[in-house]
Parts: structure tokens; sequence; C-alpha cells
């Protein structure tokens, strides 16, 4: 589930608010607010669109966990998602690294 | 090709509700919704689409990586293609389908690759396209359907159908749930789009995924068909949400001891699985794959990786506790039943595409991985669009029109007693989570379930209607009562083992059954038995 809106990060752009599926923030006149975590689907795809790196998601999905978001900050933990699917400049060319092809028909 | 677009119109409304005109309706902002947007864009219809969530993450495809069911257009390879499948589909597979379908995907992914989707190369340099990573399709058909003129609607859930005076689909009105307002678009056709029905399980992207076209289109008389195969369960770690059946096939199934689960693998041997799962927990090891799999399955599909890298468990090396999360209609082949080949249903006015329709037509009674569902999204949505668009071409200009609101539940003021959401979508959930009830099927069992689900079927209908905060959650919640019932009742018609339908109490195959069960209704669940098309042909020739 979504855990962490980090105010130092964020940037206050609302694409969060406007790309998580199943409606799980709210804008507010600052940084959005986590407004119904019991409705995210954990999907990690608000990582995936926030710019700022500023979102974590728990791998739990049906429960709340505590985090240590510093912590979460020193191992990169926050932008993983994002870079390994190529959605940042540095990591480009992993757009067009899919290697499935060799994994079906296993 | 450039293409003369023409949008949608927005016209007055009342304060508090925004009204659009449009020649095309299209619900659901997945693969086939966008596909569907795009094609009746581009055949000239005023297109508008809305999703219940944001068209570009929406839905099982966007959270999640798909292989494709794309064949080279070579006929030995499209032969073993089709063959390959009939056994594992209960041969109920329509040919003449699988074969369209072929050269749709393939035509579709051409389109996508012409669009600049960075499909991978080989060793031989050779483009491999049959396989898309979710957030990267989702995000491209976003961006080609506002490019070809349609005005989408984010968070803008439909909750009912629009009818003119014949019973005729006419539009459908929401809810914009971020500007708290209300929605209705006046369409000449609609097409459902919103995917099949995984009851809120967390399957990785499905919870958006309630089955609300079903109910919508029920309440205008549609049918449905295949609804039996609706039961497959996919493998996640116990505690999280990413569903990825392929890669299990690398792994060792064991109980608490480490003693190793009879039988179990993710392919062919699942319902072990369950099984062991009732007696108790069940782990995972992916101790199969060599250091090339497991390279290769990181690059394929990081979001594998998150619940693991996460939590500090290596799945190559650790054991970690698995579950089977209900994948229900999404991953089943049952859903609306599709009239001719433009993905009509039984409806004037009403196509449906994607997961929201029936895939019996390519799959028979089992789908395996993706791979299908995501051909058919493709092709099946192109021809929606195209159909809706022909249609609203044909009826004309079609003013003046008497339009009324086909919604039902969660509309109707009874005083008797209040409509409550989360006890309705907890008491569908009771009914269809349980593999001794749903995996494995029987006929008492399946009765009892019966019994109860119409009960609570019965007394939701007398309840209130919703307020204006919970109307979308109380839709929900009536929608996937209405598909557990079409479910069960389709699977007691169907006293066999057939595809992913399995009867602890008839667990063979029965040559007589190779036909489908339709069913429909609300209040009154009915079904029915259509030949399939091989024996219809071979009994008019007797
Ligand atoms: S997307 Fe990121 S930066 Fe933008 S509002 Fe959300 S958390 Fe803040
Ligand atoms: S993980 Fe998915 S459902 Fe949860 S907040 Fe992020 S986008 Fe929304």
């Amino acid at each position: 589930m979504i855990e962490v809106i980090d105010a130092e990060r964020c940037t206050s752009c609302d694409i969060c608010v406007n790309v998580c599926p199943t409606n799980v923030f709210d804008k507010t006149d600052g940084i959005p607010v986590i407004a119904r975590q019991g409705d995210c689907q954990t999907c990690f795809l608000c990582e995936l669109y926030c710019p700022e790196d500023a979102l974590y998601v728990s791998p739990f999905a049906d429960e709340t966990q505590p985090v240590d978001v510093v912590a979460l900050k020193r191992t990169d933990t926050m932008g993983s998602y994002r870079r390994a699917v190529g959605w940042t400049d540095d990591t480009r060319d992993r757009r067009g690294v899919d290697r499935s092809y060799l994994l079906f028909g296993h | 090709m450039t293409i003369p677009t023409h949008r949608a119109e927005r016209v007055s409304a009342p304060a508090g509700s925004v009204e659009f005109d449009a020649d095309v309706l299209v619900l659901g902002g997945g693969p086939a919704g966008t596909w569907a947007a795009v094609n009746a864009a581009e055949r000239g219809a005023r297109v508008v689409l809305a999703d219940k969530g944001f068209c570009g993450t929406s839905g099982a495809t966007a959270a999640a990586g798909t292989g494709v069911w794309y064949i080279d257009p070579d006929p030995a390879l499209r032969e073993t293609a089709m063959a390959n499948r009939e056994k594992l589909g209960g041969y109920l597979q329509d040919r003449r389908w699988m074969a369209r379908v072929l050269d749709g995907t393939y035509q579709q992914s051409n389109r996508l690759a012409d669009w600049g989707y960075p499909y991978p190369l080989d060793d031989r340099g050779r483009s491999q396209r049959n396989s898309l990573q979710g957030p990267e399709y989702m995000r491209l058909m976003r961006k080609r359907t506002k490019q070809a003129g349609a005005t989408i609607l984010d968070h803008s859930p439909a909750l009912e159908l629009l009818v003119d005076d014949d019973g005729a689909v006419a539009g459908a009105s929401g809810v914009r749930r971020q500007k708290h307002d209300r929605w209705t678009v006046r369409a000449k056709a609609v097409v459902i789009a919103t995917g099949g029905c995984a009851f809120l399980s967390k399957t990785l992207g499905s919870n958006v995924l309630t089955g609300d076209g079903y109910l919508m289109a029920a309440e205008v008389g549609a049918e449905f068909s295949s609804m039996e195969f609706s039961n497959p369960y996919a493998i996640s770690p116990a505690f999280g949400s990413v569903t990825k059946t392929l890669f299990y096939g690398w792994a060792t199934f064991s109980y608490e001891d480490g003693s190793v689960v009879p039988d179990a693998a993710s392919k062919g041997g699942r319902s072990a699985i369950a099984r062991a799962l009732l007696q108790g927990p069940v782990y995972a090891r992916l101790d199969r794959a060599d250091d090339d799999v497991q390279h290769q399955m990181r690059v394929s599909q990081p979001n594998f990786f998150l619940p693991f890298d996460r939590t500090g468990i290596d799945p190559f090396k650790d054991r970690f506790p698995v579950t089977l999360r209900l994948e229900g209609t999404v991953r089943g082949t049952g859903g609306l039943r599709i009239v001719d080949d433009s993905c009509a249903t039984s409806v004037p006015g009403l196509y449906a595409a994607g997961d929201a329709a029936t895939r019996e037509l390519i799959c028979g009674g089992f789908t395996g991985g993706g791979s299908h569902n995501a051909a058919w999204a493709m092709s099946s949505g192109t021809w929606a669009g195209q159909g809706a668009a022909d249609y609203a071409a044909q009826l004309g200009r079609a003013t003046g029109r008497k339009l009324s609101s086909a919604g039902t539940i969660a509309f109707r003021s009874r005083s008797r007693r209040a409509f409550e959401p989360a006890a309705l979508a907890r008491a569908a959930q009771d009914e269809v989570y349980p593999y001794g009830l749903n995996y494995f099927r029987e006929a008492s069992r399946l009765q009892g379930a019966l019994a109860r689900l119409d009960a609570a079927w019965r007394d939701v209908s007398e309840a209130d209607a919703a307020g204006e905060a919970d109307v979308l959650r109380a839709r929900e919640a009536a929608a996937m009562l209405a598909t557990a019932r079409w479910m069960y009742r389709s699977a007691l018609a169907r006293p066999e083992s057939r595809g992913m339908h399995r009867r602890d109490d008839f667990p063979d195959l029965d040559d007589r059954q190779r036909h489908y069960v339709t069913t429909g209704g609300l209040d009154e669940v009915w079904t029915s038995v259509r030949p399939h098309a091989d024996v219809a042909y071979a009994e008019a020739a007797e």
C-alpha cells in the first residue's frame, strides 16, 4: 500500500492525484494527501509517474507497514521502479530490453 | 494518415453536471477501450471515453506486463498456434474467430510499432512483438486516443446506461469523482470496455475491475456467455499483489516443513497448490531459474521483484509464502455475449470489447496466460470501435430521441433499509474467494452459495438508494453480487469438467456438452444452452 509522500521532494504537481487509478490521493493547497489508503491496490503506478521520486509504495497489499523514509532515501529505494523500467532520463535504454520472448513457452 | 477529427460537443447542462453530445461513448480506458476509441474516431465518429480511474493506468494491463498472442502470418505457424489451444480450452473455440484475431493482432501490433512502441530486438535484430510492458503500452494508448480526437473523461465512472424509447442504448451517465459532479454523454452507440470482475481481490491492477459494465448491460437486457469459466486464481506472494504466473514456472512449492507439495506447478498443477493451501501455508522458491533466466526475468518484469527487493527476500534462494488470488472473469473467459463480427451485443447500440466481452471465441474455457486476452483486447476493441461508429453513422442525426436512465439497483428509493456497500461486497467475496466453492465446484456447494447470493440480492433490492458518496461503491458491490450469481448458475448448468471449470461431482469432460452456456437476468437469473458452431454444422449435415 502507498505509505509515503515525501514533503521534502514533492513539488505539488498533483500528477499522482490524477494517475492513481483507484483515487487514493486528494489535492490540497500544498502537497497531496493519502486520503483513502485502504483503496490502494498496490500497483506501484504512482511511483512510476512521480517525477520527483517522492512516493513509496510498500509491497504489503493488505496491511499498513511502518516505514523509515530516511533509510528508503539512503538506499535509493524511492524511484527504483522508475529507473528499472527506463522512465528516467539516464535509464531510457531500459525501455527496450524486454526479454519475455525468451521466457515464453517454458 | 491525416484524420479529420470530429470532437464530441460539450452542451449546456444544469449546475453540478457536465453533458456531452457524441456519436460513440466508450466506457473503460484500458487496451480494449482505447483501441475502440481510436478506431471509432478514425471512422469519423465523435468519441468520448470515460474511465473509472485514469486512462493509461487503469486496469489489469497497465500495472503489469503481458504476453501477446502475436503470430507471424505464416499459415503453418498460425495453424499450430490455433491447434495448440483447442484441448486446453475444452474444444469451445471458434476457428474463424481465432484466425480473425491473429490477423487483427498482427495488424494492431504493427501500428504500435509505427507509433513508437519500443519493441525489443533479438540477437538477430528482429523486432519481438509477443510481449508488451503495461505502463509503456497504456501511456502510448492514452496519447493515441487523444491524438485521434477522442475526449477522455478520467475518474469518471459510469453508473447507468441511457436508452431510447425502443430500448436501444443511447449513452450513459456517471460521476466525476474528483470534481464531485455528474456527467452525462448522449451517444448513438456505447462500447462496454470496463474489463471483467476480479472481486477486489487485489490481483495486480484489478481493483477497478468490479463488473460495473456487466451490471449496466444487464439492466438493458444484455446476455452473457461462458460465465462458468470464471475461476482462475493467480499466484502471488502471500503478502503482496504482484501476480506473474509465468515466472512461477521455475518455482518449487513446499509445505511449512520444507517438504515438496506433490504435483504442484504454476502450469498444470495449480490445483495442487490450492488443495495444499486449504491445509496450511505454501511456500515457493524460484530455484529452477538459472542465471540467464534470472537476468531475463529482472529486465522483463521489474515489478515482479518489488515485493522481494523491498522485503529483503531473494526469490531464487529464499522460500516465501504464496497465495492464490482470484482473477474471476478478468482471466476467465466469460463476459458479454458477442453476436456478430462487429462485437455487437444482443442489445441494439451496445458493443462489448476486451475482458468485458466473452473470450470464448478464441479461448474456449481457458485462457492460460494473458496473451490471448491482450490479443482479444486489441482486436475486439478495434472491431467494436468501428462497429459502433458505423452503427452511429447509419442512425443519422437521431435528434429528438427521448432518453431514460436504465439504472435500477442502488438508485431506487425504498425506505426499508440502508444500502451498505462494504458489507455487500464482502458477502459476494465470501462466496467466490474460497477454493472449496469456486476452484473446486460441486452441485450442493454451488446451490448453497447461490441461495445465500440470491438472498443477498433480494435484500439489497429492497434497500434505499445509495447516497452521493456511496453510490459508486454500491453499484460496484451490486455488480460483484450479480456476477457471482451468473457464474454459479452457469456452473450448475454445466455438469462436467471442461476448460478451467472443474466439478468434483463430474470430473470428466462430457462430449455431449460441447456447447455454450448463456446467462442473464438480475432479479431472476436464467441460463440456456447454445450449440457450438462445429456441432451445429455437423447436425445440419446429418
Ligand atoms: S507526483 Fe510526486 S511530486 Fe507530484 S504531487 Fe505527487 S508526490 Fe508530489
Ligand atoms: S500504488 Fe496504485 S493504487 Fe496505490 S496509491 Fe499508487 S497508484 Fe494508487
